[in-house]
C-alpha cells in the first residue's frame, strides 16, 4: 500500500508539478522542434515515453550492481549518456523498420532523444532521489507521459497559431512559439503545492 | 590508481556490451536499402529545397527509386543531374521540357476595386476579405505579392498590379503556385520556340467578365474554333491550352477579340489582311478598330 502511495505520488509530481518541460525546463529542443503538428508530437512523445522508462530501467541496476559497489558513482553522468546514446540507436532501427512514416515523422529529433536533457534528467534524478527500481521505473515513464502531455498540449496550440494570421511580424514562428510555451508554464504553474498526503 | 583503471574497464565493458547489442540489432532490424537511391542521393545537389515536392534531397531519391516521381524533378540541379539520375535508373531522361509558372492574370482589372484595401500587404490575408479580397474581378491577381516573397530564385514580381515570371530565372519549384490564395498560377511546359498562353483565369460569363476587366477571357470559343490542331478547349467559360497538341502557331492569338493570348509574352500584332473578315464575324466591333491603327503602325 505504501508503496502504491509513493508511485501515485512519484506519478503525480513527474507528470504535473515537475513537469520536466513547464516545471524544470528539460527537453527544451524536441519540445520546440517537434511540435508542428499533433501527429509527430504524439509520435515524439511515445518516442520520449519509451526511451525515458528503459533508460530508468537499464539505469538503476548499472548504477547500483555496477557503479556503487566499485565506488565509481562520478562516472554516472557519462555511463548514463553511453546507455541513452546507445537505446535511442536501437529505438532508431527498430522504429525504422517497425513504423517507418513515424520515423520520417520524427526526422532529426530522434537522434537528438540522445542528447535530450529530459532523459539524462530521469536517470539523474532517480539517482539523486534513491528511487528503489519499480519507483525508477515509475518515474522514467510518468516523466515520459509528462513530456507527451506538454508536447501535445503546446502542438495544438500551434497548429492553431499558424492558420491565424492575427500574430505581429516579428513574433511569427518560434518567438511566438517560445510565448506560448511561457504563458503554458504559467499555467502548470497552478498545480505546483500539489501533494499526496 | 585503481580507481582510474575499474573507471575505464567498467566503461568499456559496457560500451561493448551494448556495442555488441546494437551490432546485432542492426542485422535484425536491417531495412533493405536500395543500393540505387543512395546512388541518387549523391549526385543530388543535396540542398534540401523541396522545390520536387518531397521532403528534401533524400525524399525525392526515395520516390526516384519507388517509380513515385520522374526523373527530371529537380529543379536546382537541372538537365545534368536529370541525366545522372537517368542514367542510375536505367531510363531516358526524356525530353525534360522546361516547365514555367505562369500568372494567369494580365492585371488590366487592377484599377476596378470594390473597395479601398488597408491592411496587411499579403494576398492571403487580403483573400480572406468577403468577397475573396478588395479586387473586382474574384478570378484575377490580388498583386499583393505573396509569390514574390516566396519565391527562392527572385523570379516572380508584382509589375503595375500583377505578378509576372521571369522566365529566365523561374526553375519551376512550384512555391508561388502552391501559395497563391486565388489559384492563378500554374506551371506550363515553356518552348523555346514559341509559348503560348492565355493569362486569364476568369470562370464568369462575358458580360461580367467585360465590367470588371479590359481583357479577360470572355469564353467565345473563337480561339478554340481557329486551332488547326484543335488544341483549345472551352472549360466554364475559359479557354485551356493542351501543349501536348499546342504547336506554338499563334492564330489563336491573331483571332482573340480580346487580346488576351499571347505569343512568348507578346499579343501578336494582327495581320492586316486576315483579320479584316474575321474580325466582324467575331461580333466584338471595339476590337477591330483598336486593332487596324495598331496593325498599321507597326507594320
Amino acid at each position: 500500500m505504501e508503496l502504491l502511495t509513493t508511485l501515485f505520488s512519484v506519478s503525480l509530481g513527474a507528470i504535473l508539478v515537475n513537469n520536466f518541460i513547464f516545471a524544470q525546463f528539460l527537453g527544451i529542443c524536441p519540445f520546440m522542434g517537434v511540435s508542428k503538428k499533433v501527429d509527430t508530437a504524439l509520435g515524439m512523445g511515445v518516442a520520449v515515453i519509451f526511451v525515458m522508462g528503459v533508460a530508468s530501467a537499464v539505469c538503476w541496476p548499472i548504477n547500483n550492481y555496477i557503479l556503487i559497489p566499485n565506488k565509481l558513482v562520478f562516472m554516472q553522468t557519462v555511463t548514463y549518456i553511453l546507455v541513452i546514446a546507445s537505446l535511442v540507436q536501437f529505438v532508431e532501427m527498430f522504429l525504422q523498420k517497425a513504423v517507418p512514416t513515424l520515423y520520417q515523422a520524427l526526422g532529426v529529433y530522434l537522434p537528438l532523444i540522445t542528447t535530450n536533457c529530459a532523459v539524462l534528467g530521469v536517470v539523474l534524478q532517480n539517482t539523486q532521489n534513491s528511487y528503489d527500481f519499480i519507483t525508477s521505473v515509475v518515474y522514467g515513464i510518468t516523466g515520459g507521459i509528462g513530456f507527451l502531455i506538454a508536447i501535445v498540449l503546446f502542438a495544438s496550440v500551434r497548429e492553431r497559431l499558424d492558420v491565424t494570421m492575427e500574430c505581429p511580424k516579428a513574433f511569427e514562428g518560434f518567438p511566438i512559439a517560445l510565448i506560448t510555451a511561457g504563458l503554458l508554464a504559467l499555467a502548470f504553474m497552478g498545480f505546483s503545492g500539489l501533494k499526496v498526503v | 590508481m585503481n580507481t582510474v583503471i575499474m573507471a575505464v574497464v567498467v566503461l568499456g565493458v559496457i560500451a561493448a556490451i551494448f556495442g555488441l547489442i546494437l551490432a546485432y540489432a542492426s542485422k535484425v532490424f536491417a531495412v533493405e536499402k536500395d543500393p540505387r537511391e543512395e546512388a541518387i542521393a549523391g549526385c543530388l545537389p543535396g540542398a534540401n529545397c523541396g522545390g520536387c515536392g518531397y521532403a528534401g534531397c533524400g525524399g525525392y531519391a526515395a520516390a526516384v527509386v519507388k517509380g513515385e516521381a520522374p526523373v527530371n524533378k529537380c529543379a536546382a540541379g537541372g538537365e545534368s543531374v536529370a541525366a545522372q539520375i537517368a542514367e542510375i535508373m536505367g531510363v531516358a531522361a526524356g525530353d525534360s521540357v522546361k516547365m514555367v509558372a505562369q500568372v494567369h492574370c494580365t492585371g488590366c482589372g487592377a484599377d476596378k476595386q470594390k473597395y479601398t484595401y488597408i491592411g496587411v500587404h499579403d494576398c492571403l490575408a487580403a483573400a480572406r476579405l468577403p468577397g475573396g479580397g478588395p479586387l473586382s474581378c474574384q478570378y484575377g491577381c490580388l498583386g499583393m505579392g505573396t509569390c514574390e516573397s516566396v519565391c527562392p530564385f527572385d523570379a516572380i514580381h508584382v509589375v503595375d498590379g500583377v505578378a509576372k515570371v521571369d522566365e529566365d530565372k523561374c526553375k519551376a519549384c512550384n512555391q508561388c503556385v502552391d501559395i497563391c490564395p486565388r489559384h492563378i498560377i500554374a506551371l506550363e511546359p515553356y518552348k523555346t520556340k514559341k509559348h503560348v498562353t492565355i493569362p486569364c483565369s476568369s470562370k464568369d460569363k462575358g458580360p461580367a467578365v467585360t465590367k470588371v476587366c479590359s481583357n479577360g477571357c470572355i469564353g467565345c470559343s473563337l480561339c478554340a474554333k481557329s486551332c488547326p490542331k484543335e488544341a483549345i478547349t472551352m472549360v466554364d467559360n475559359l479557354a485551356h491550352i493542351d501543349y501536348d497538341k499546342c504547336i506554338g502557331c499563334g492564330i489563336c492569338a491573331q483571332k482573340c477579340p480580346r487580346k488576351l493570348i499571347t505569343v512568348d509574352g507578346k499579343v501578336p500584332v494582327v495581320k492586316p489582311a486576315a483579320p479584316k473578315p474575321a474580325a466582324p464575324a467575331g461580333g466584338v466591333a471595339a476590337a477591330a478598330p483598336a486593332a487596324a491603327p495598331k496593325a498599321e503602325t507597326k507594320e
